[in-house]
């Protein structure tokens, strides 16, 4: 039973067989990113003469360079928000146990039950007042006080579950406040620390309908709206589009690879919270 | 949840300060200044969620189109629109039938590909890398692929080609009756990869001397499946089943990508109803009100999610 038996061989080949199968789109998404604008043949034959014009069409007409730094802003900025924030809050969450406590615990998780489709207008009148509509800031601001109840949860959870022995220890030898969150807590949050980073980074480097809402027409376009506006251009070159897609894919991707590991577990995670 | 936790340490605290001395080391715990550090994350949350919240269902019970100065009450005639308007209640079918048929589908091939892959197979490795990496790739690009696949005379067309039915391809997003099951499989393959990895977990959270013994007792595979790991999946299911439902009652990206809700309406969902109606239409207040029905209806499923992440946290 433990070995590798026939039975287990026609289930990888079957397993195998699936992949592929759910392969397909990939392949098609590939394989025409790089082929000719003149070349006609159906999607499912390999490009014969590969071409990368497409990328460089895709580069310069959906400026996907300053869409890149875009997003990288936004993301890295209300990322950093979320987790310093977060964190701060969860120390009192977890640690103090009075009443107090325990309403602004449940005050944060409402937030859970509120989805931003019951937010998003009422916001977009609020930035529209303020004059910062089209700049990164009413992303920034909406992601890292939206992502907050999800990630204190995270943190307090976390935090609760651990002995109080080590920031006593620290608050005996003197240490404020401020040092023991830093010194003493903060690191031991660490593995929250990656999982919130890595979802909130996914989150809100993927996100369509916020930035298209906040920032559709501006110079400070995020990837997937730049893409989106790019393909209302050029509707139905498809090729154009798909290496625009894939530029798009590459840092998600890139950092999925290298830490597919850590990126599976952490939606585990999130998907238990 | 933290009734765990915390009624032990307020259970364990009166009786340590009793024994040391008053008014040492662990008495009060933090000093009140800790107050602040929850400021900040309180500032933004209330104006990103709080705040909005408040204002958006009290503009639900009024006329505002968005931009004019005077609004209206108009009590509950928002919510009796959504009741008569055919487009409302077309969006709302639509959403539940989106949220029900992922949750079903994306669920029983997540399981079948985890069972699969949580096997002898020499691949499952890569093949679990490859399956789940589409659930962190934006919603946009899956929606152009599938959008190009589902094209007349494109992909999926030359693929029944190939078996000499060509002829009988139907037009996926064309076809009002067809174009919402043609984006349900597009969800479907996105993020079937994400109930496998979830489904992944449970299965390896079996101990393996159960299913050991089982096969002893001269169980096969398949019997051990569906008697042993099956069973002790509960905890994976239900995650997996309030995780789509969900995200599938709120689903946009992928459907104003592909169809923008059409033809006529009817791939709309409640939520590009929502973007439509105040941004294309100017409805304001009809649109806000649509967001409140969305909330109540996804208001049950959040609560389950909260309970089940709450215990499993403890």
């Amino acid at each position: 039973m433990r070995r590798y038996s026939w039975g287990t061989g026609l289930l990888e080949i079957v397993m195998v067989g699936t992949t592929l199968v759910f392969l397909v789109p990939v392949y098609i998404l590939v394989n025409l990113a790089f082929r000719r604008m003149d070349d006609l043949s159906t999607p499912l034959l390999p490009t014969s003469q590969p071409t990368i014009d497409n990328f460089v069409t895709a580069w310069e007409q959906a400026g996907l360079g300053s869409a890149l730094l875009n997003s990288l802003f936004i993301t890295v900025v209300s990322v950093t928000l979320i987790v310093i924030m977060a964190a701060l809050a969860s120390y009192p969450l977890a640690r103090v146990t009075g009443g107090w406590s325990r309403a602004a615990y449940m005050l944060f998780m409402i937030g859970l039950l509120l989805p931003f489709q019951l937010v998003f207008i009422p916001l977009y009148q609020t930035f529209s007042s303020l004059k910062i509509l089209g700049t990164p800031w009413p992303l920034i601001i909406l992601y890292a006080g939206h992502q907050m109840p999800f990630s204190i949860f995270l943190y307090t959870s976390f935090l609760r579950a651990l002995p109080r022995d080590v920031e006593e220890a620290a608050s005996i030898d003197g240490a404020n406040l401020w040092q023991s969150f830093w010194y003493v807590v903060f690191p031991i949050l660490t593995p929250v620390t990656g999982t919130v980073i890595i979802l909130n980074a996914i989150l809100v480097w993927n996100d369509f309908m916020s930035p298209l809402l906040y920032l559709g027409g501006s110079r400070h376009q995020t990837v997937p709206v730049a893409i989106y506006g790019f393909v209302g251009e050029f509707n139905t070159v498809w090729p154009v589009v798909f290496a625009g897609l894939l530029i798009g894919m590459v840092p998600v991707l890139l950092a999925y690879f290298a830490l597919q590991e850590r990126i599976m577990q952490g939606f585990n995670t999130s998907a238990r919270a | 949840m933290q009734p765990d936790t915390t009624t032990a340490s307020t259970l364990a605290r009166p009786a340590l300060g009793a024994r040391s001395k008053p008014n040492e080391r662990r008495k009060p715990g933090l000093p009140g200044r800790i107050w602040w550090f929850i400021a900040p994350a309180l500032v933004f949350y209330a104006f990103v969620t709080l705040i909005p919240s408040i204002r958006g269902i009290s503009d639900a019970f009024t006329d505002w189109d968005g931009i004019s100065i005077t609004r209206n009450f108009v009590g509950l005639k928002n919510f009796i629109k959504i009741f008569s308007d055919r487009a409302a209640l077309a969006a709302i079918g639509q959403t539940l039938t989106i949220a029900v048929a992922v949750t079903v589908i994306q669920n029983l091939v997540g399981l079948l590909l985890a069972l699969g892959i949580a096997s002898r197979i020499r691949s499952r490795k890569i093949l679990s890398v490859i399956l789940f990496a589409p659930a962190v790739v934006t919603p946009l690009v899956t929606a152009y692929v599938w959008k190009f696949m589902y094209t007349p005379g494109g992909p999926l067309f030359s693929i029944f080609d190939m078996f000499g039915i060509g002829d009988l391809t139907p037009s996926w997003l064309g076809d009002h009756r067809l174009a919402l099951w043609s984006v349900i499989a597009v969800i479907i393959w996105q993020f079937a990869g994400y109930s496998m990895v979830i489904f992944l977990a449970g299965l390896q959270a079996i101990p393996k001397d159960i299913v050991e013994a089982a096969e002893l007792d001269g169980a096969g595979s398949f019997a051990s499946t569906l008697f042993i790991k099956l069973p002790l999946l509960g905890p994976a299911f239900l995650v997996n089943i309030m995780l789509s439902l969900t995200s599938g009652l709120k689903q946009f990206d992928l459907v104003w990508v592909m169809t923008a809700g059409g033809p006529g309406t009817s791939t709309h969902t409640i939520s590009t109803l929502i973007y439509q109606n105040a941004f294309q239409f100017g409805y304001y207040g009809f649109s806000i009100a649509l967001a409140v029905m969305l909330t109540l209806i996804a208001i049950p499923v959040s609560l389950v999610q909260f309970r089940i992440a709450t215990r499993s946290n403890s």
